[in-house]
This record gives structure tokens, C-alpha cells and sequence, in this order.
């Protein structure tokens, strides 16, 4: 409880300065329009990366719990590259309108979750569920990949290619108002699944004698997955490793049990993301950095660093 | 009323590893289970807490269809502690043994508490797990089945990590649980053990039963040499029997 406190208490410092973070640092009192460019521009970013973060925070999580693997990331279910597919398809046609764009993108996230319950919903094991998330992410990326290979033209190339790499540049309040409650639902489904997900550390068999219902939990986990991960696709692309880092970063924080894990990760979620988006803001490039590209390159020297941790070191042999 | 199978049969894939089951668990007594490495023990231990749904036959507990109970109401009923346990995060274990609450949900600290003692691991509470011994392990996880108060516990090889003090303890335990009433089953291989503190003994051979009764009826020199291959003889008093084997 006290971990879940400070992080709110850190999200409710952090949201308001970072509205005055960017390529032009705002003063209230003396910049031209500052209530517009707070009110219209940054506030709704600033929520939207708490809301995206706070989302894969707690997928990170509850996936980590679930496949008992702290290496785990929600990205596993391949619902992150279907949604993405979902806006390849809106971007190839042409049709990528405010709303047509998330929406295909929810379209392929619901059908990754739909796949993956069909394949590895009834009577599958981790294994298999964890397979097919797998292949149907390769599936989603080969898809994805045709598409860009066989473009159109160079507009639909380059649309698919920005997108695809992951930003919050430009997003607002109807973006919000499509991703928060998705995400709201999804982390309180993940969240139900809390005494389940601490039944799990003591294998498959023992959970299911303490009365856990395997297939309900997959169920609440697809569901709770597809609804955090994919709206946040839907409205910002795909943004990873923000699921595998910060349920590392919070655990020894935590007493380690799954449940106490999902709200502390989702509020980090929301802090490192809401922090990253304004690293990339002011950074003095030519182009403003996007938050994906951002994330891959903290994450994955971040992964490696686990690899070898875990590993006891690195060695030759 | 008792927690009794009829007739089960299990295929695991295309393998056989149940054949026409037929036995019971009573409350107060220490059921012995003993064969050869895959004899089908593990399985019948798990088609017992109604994991693995027989092919053929019925499980009952109480009367009722085992299979057919909430997972929940089972799980209140039913402790398991399977072989090889494994614990994925490095939870303290006062957490660990409060696991054993789920199927109540709650966390009942008196019942934690108290299955924490009747281990010896009241002062072990808040270390994590990855700083206990493989023994000190296994009786957290012992604690931890022992904490959901069950009426019936199943182990499956509750002593293979434990050193000579902490096996009889273990073994005391599990005899105190059903000296208070609980229907106690276990998985073993030492067969002294089974001779020596168990109630009944069923002795299981490619998936069937090859014997089942009280330790001196089910466990003379001709079933071990039928069902081990090995000649053996049994020395010692009542009660604390040990087997001589010759080869």
C-alpha cells in the first residue's frame, strides 16, 4: 500500500510538470496560449502515456505471474503485433481516419485474443498458450511485413512505417477517451485475477488443487491483455518492453506475490512512460524521438542486463 | 463417508497408467501408496484431488461426484502437495503458507500460524524461501497444504528431502493430522516407512493394484519380490520394521 501511495504521489508531482516539459518549455504566466497548448496539447498526452503505461505495466505483471517467468512480457501473446496489423490494414487502404485506425487496431486485437482462446483456451497448457501467442506475433509481423513490402505508394509506406515505431506525438483527448476505459477495464480484469496468479507460483498442479480454475484464469488474462495492450496500439502503436521493465523494477519493492505486484506496476507504468514521452519531447533532434524507439533502446540493453544477471555473469564458456 | 475411487481408469496420451482402480481413503487413517518408479502413484495421488478426471470409474468424496464439485469446495476439502515442489518468486514463508488459505480466501493468521508451528517454522516466518535448506523448504510446503485446514491431505513424496530427524517429524505430523480426524494419503517410496506408519498400504504395479490391506498384508517378502523384483526380508519389532534386501 505504501509503494502504491508513493507512486501515486510521484504521478501526481509528475503529471504537472511534465505539461510544461517540451520543445518549447511553457511558463503559465508568460507564454503565448499556454492554457490552450496545456489544456488541448500536453494534458491529454501526459494522461494518455500514464493511461498506455499504467496498462502494460500491469500486463507485464500479471503475464510475469502467470507464465512464472520474470522475463515474460505481454508482447508474448501476440496481441501487440495483431492490433498493429489491424492499423496497417486502416494505413495501406487509405482509410486511417481517427477512429477507423484504432478501431481495425482493437479488430486485431480481439482477433489475436480470439485465436489464442481457440487454440490454447480450453484445455491447453502454459506451453501451448505461450506457442501460440508466439505464433500468431509472427504471423501478425509476416502480415505486417507484406504490407510494407507491397505498399501502394510512398505515402501509405512511410504512414505505415512512423506508426508502426510507436509515439504520442499529436494524440488528444478523443485518444484518451478511446483508450482509458478499455485500459481501466482491462487492468481491473487483470487485477481480479490477482489470488490466482499467486496460487500459480507453486506450479500448474498445486494452483489448480487450491481450487484454481485454469481456463478462467487464461480467459481473464487474454481478456485482460487484449484490452490494456491493445488500446494501447490502437492509439500510440506498439510500445515495448515497458511491460517486462517495470514489474522487475517494482518487485523487490513488493513482497513478490503476483497480486501485490499488478497496482505498483501499473502506476510505474504510468510514471515511466509519462517520463519517457517528455524525455522524447525535449530532446534536441530534428524530429521529435518516438516514445517506441525510445523504450527498445532502454529495454533491450535493460533484457540483456537480465539475461546476464540471471545467467550469474557473463562467460566465455 | 470417505474419499473412495471405483473402478478408475487414466490414460496419459496413448499410455494406460490407471487400470480398474478400486480403493478408499478414510478419515484417521494413513494410506500408504507404494510401486515401482511409474506405477501410476503420482496419478492416482492426483485423480484422489479429483485433478486428472478418470477415463472409466468415479472418484466420491463424501458421496459426491468428485469431479463434478466446485473447484473451490473441493480444494476447501482436499490439501495437495505435489512431488517436486516449486516455488517461482522468492516470497517469505509466512506468504508462502498463506497460500494454503486460498480456497477459504481469507488469510487467517491463526491458521497460518499454527500449521507454521506444527512444522517448526514459526521462526523461520519472514525469511524468504530461497534462504531455507531443501528440508526447511519442504516443510514450509508442508505448512503451507496444512494451513487450508484440509480434511483430507494428499502428499506425493513428502519426504524425499528431509534428513533422518526431519522424516520423523514429517512423519509424526502427517500421523497427528489424522489422529485428529483428517484422511491422510502419501506417496512413498521407502517402504519401512510405509510398513512402519501407515495404516493401509496400497501397493500399485504398472497402473494396477497389486495389493492392497493393512502394512503386514501388503507388503509381505512375495509381493515385494513380485512387484520390485527384489528379495527381501523384513527384521525388527511392530512399529519399527526395516527391510533387508538381497539381490
Amino acid at each position: 500500500m505504501r509503494l502504491s501511495a508513493t507512486l501515486v504521489a510521484a504521478l501526481a508531482v509528475a503529471v504537472p510538470l511534465s505539461l510544461l516539459a517540451g520543445r518549447v518549455w511553457i511558463d503559465p504566466a508568460s507564454t503565448p496560449n499556454a492554457a490552450l497548448i496545456l489544456a488541448e496539447l500536453r494534458l491529454p498526452r501526459a494522461l494518455l502515456a500514464v493511461t498506455l503505461g499504467m496498462g502494460l505495466g500491469a500486463a507485464g505483471a500479471a503475464m510475469q505471474g502467470y507464465l512464472r517467468n520474470p522475463l515474460a512480457d505481454p508482447g508474448l501473446f501476440g496481441i501487440a503485433p495483431s492490433a498493429a496489423l489491424g492499423a496497417v490494414i486502416a494505413l495501406w487502404f487509405g482509410i486511417a481516419t481517427a477512429w477507423v485506425l484504432p478501431v481495425l487496431a482493437l479488430l486485431g486485437a480481439g482477433g489475436a485474443m480470439a485465436l489464442l482462446a481457440l487454440i490454447a483456451g480450453r484445455t491447453g497448457g502454459i506451453a501451448l498458450f505461450t506457442l501460440a501467442g508466439m505464433m500468431i506475433a509472427s504471423l501478425a509481423g509476416a502480415l505486417t511485413s507484406l504490407a510494407l513490402s507491397l505498399a501502394p505508394n510512398a505515402f501509405a509506406l512511410s504512414a505505415i512505417y512512423t506508426w508502426l515505431l510507436g509515439a504520442l506525438t499529436d494524440r488528444g483527448w478523443p485518444d484518451l477517451a478511446l483508450a482509458a476505459p478499455l485500459t481501466v477495464i482491462g487492468i481491473a480484469t487483470l487485477f481480479s485475477a490477482g489470488r490466482a496468479l499467486d496460487a500459480m507460483s507453486l506450479g500448474e498442479v498445486a494452483a489448480r488443487s487450491l481450487g484454481v480454475n485454469p481456463n478462467r484464469l487464461k480467459w481473464l488474462l487474454i481478456i485482460g491483455t487484449g484490452l490494456t495492450v491493445g488500446s494501447g496500439v490502437a492509439v500510440a502503436g506498439i510500445i515495448g518492453f515497458v511491460g517486462l521493465i517495470v514489474p522487475h523494477l517494482v518487485r523487490p519493492l513488493t513482497d513478490r506475490r503476483p497480486s501485490a505486484l499488478i497496482v505498483p506496476s501499473a502506476l510505474a507504468g504510468g510514471l515511466l512512460l509519462l517520463i519517457a514521452d517528455v524525455v522524447c519531447r525535449i530532446l534536441p533532434l530534428v524530429t521529435e524521438l518516438r516514445l517506441g524507439i525510445a523504450l527498445s533502446l532502454i529495454g533491450a540493453p535493460f533484457f540483456l542486463y537480465l539475461l546476464i544477471k540471471m545467467r550469474g555473469g557473463l562467460r566465455w564458456a | 463417508m470417505g474419499l473412495s475411487a471405483r473402478n478408475i481408469t487414466v490414460h496419459l496420451g496413448a499410455a494406460q497408467a490407471l487400470c480398474d482402480i478400486s480403493m478408499s481413503l478414510n478419515p484417521g487413517e494413513v494410506t500408504a501408496i507404494c510401486g515401482p518408479n511409474g506405477a501410476g502413484k503420482s496419478t492416482l495421488l492426483s485423480v484422489l484431488a479429483g485433478l486428472i478426471a478418470p477415463d472409466a470409474g468415479e472418484v466420491r468424496l463424501d458421496g459426491l461426484i468428485l469431479n463434478t464439485m466446485a473447484h473451490e469446495a473441493r480444494a476447501k476439502l482436499i490439501g495437495f502437495l505435489p512431488q517436486n515442489g516449486e516455488i517461482a518468486w522468492d516470497v517469505s514463508v509466512h506468504n508462502l503458507t498463506a497460500l494454503g488459505r486460498l480456497p477459504h480466501r481469507d488469510r487467517d493468521e491463526t491458521a497460518i500460524a499454527k500449521a507454521l508451528a506444527k512444522v517448526e517454522m514459526s521462526n523461520f516466518a519472514q525469511r524468504p524461501i530461497s534462504t531455507l535448506s531443501g528440508g526447511e523448504k519442504a516443510r514450509a510446503l508442508l505448512a503451507r497444504v496444512l494451513a487450508g485446514e484440509p480434511r483430507w491431505l494428499l502428499t506425493d513424496e513428502p519426504l524425499a528431502a528431509l534428513d533422518l530427524a526431519h522424516r520423523d517429524s514429517v512423519i509424526g505430523q502427517l500421523r497427528d493430522e489424522a489422529a485428529a480426524g483428517t484422511g491422510v494419503a502419501i506417496v512413498v517410496h521407502d517402504l519401512a516407512q510405509a510398513m512402519n506408519h501407515a495404516d493401509k498400504v496400497v501397493v500399485l504395479d504398472q497402473g494396477k493394484i497389486a495389493a492392497q490391506g493393512t502394512p503386514q498384508t501388503a507388503l509381505t517378502p512375495q509381493i515385494i519380490a513380485n512387484v520390485w523384483g527384489v528379495k527381501a526380508r523384513w527384521i525388527g519389532e511392530a512399529g519399527a520394521q526395516a527391510l533387508i534386501t538381497r539381490s
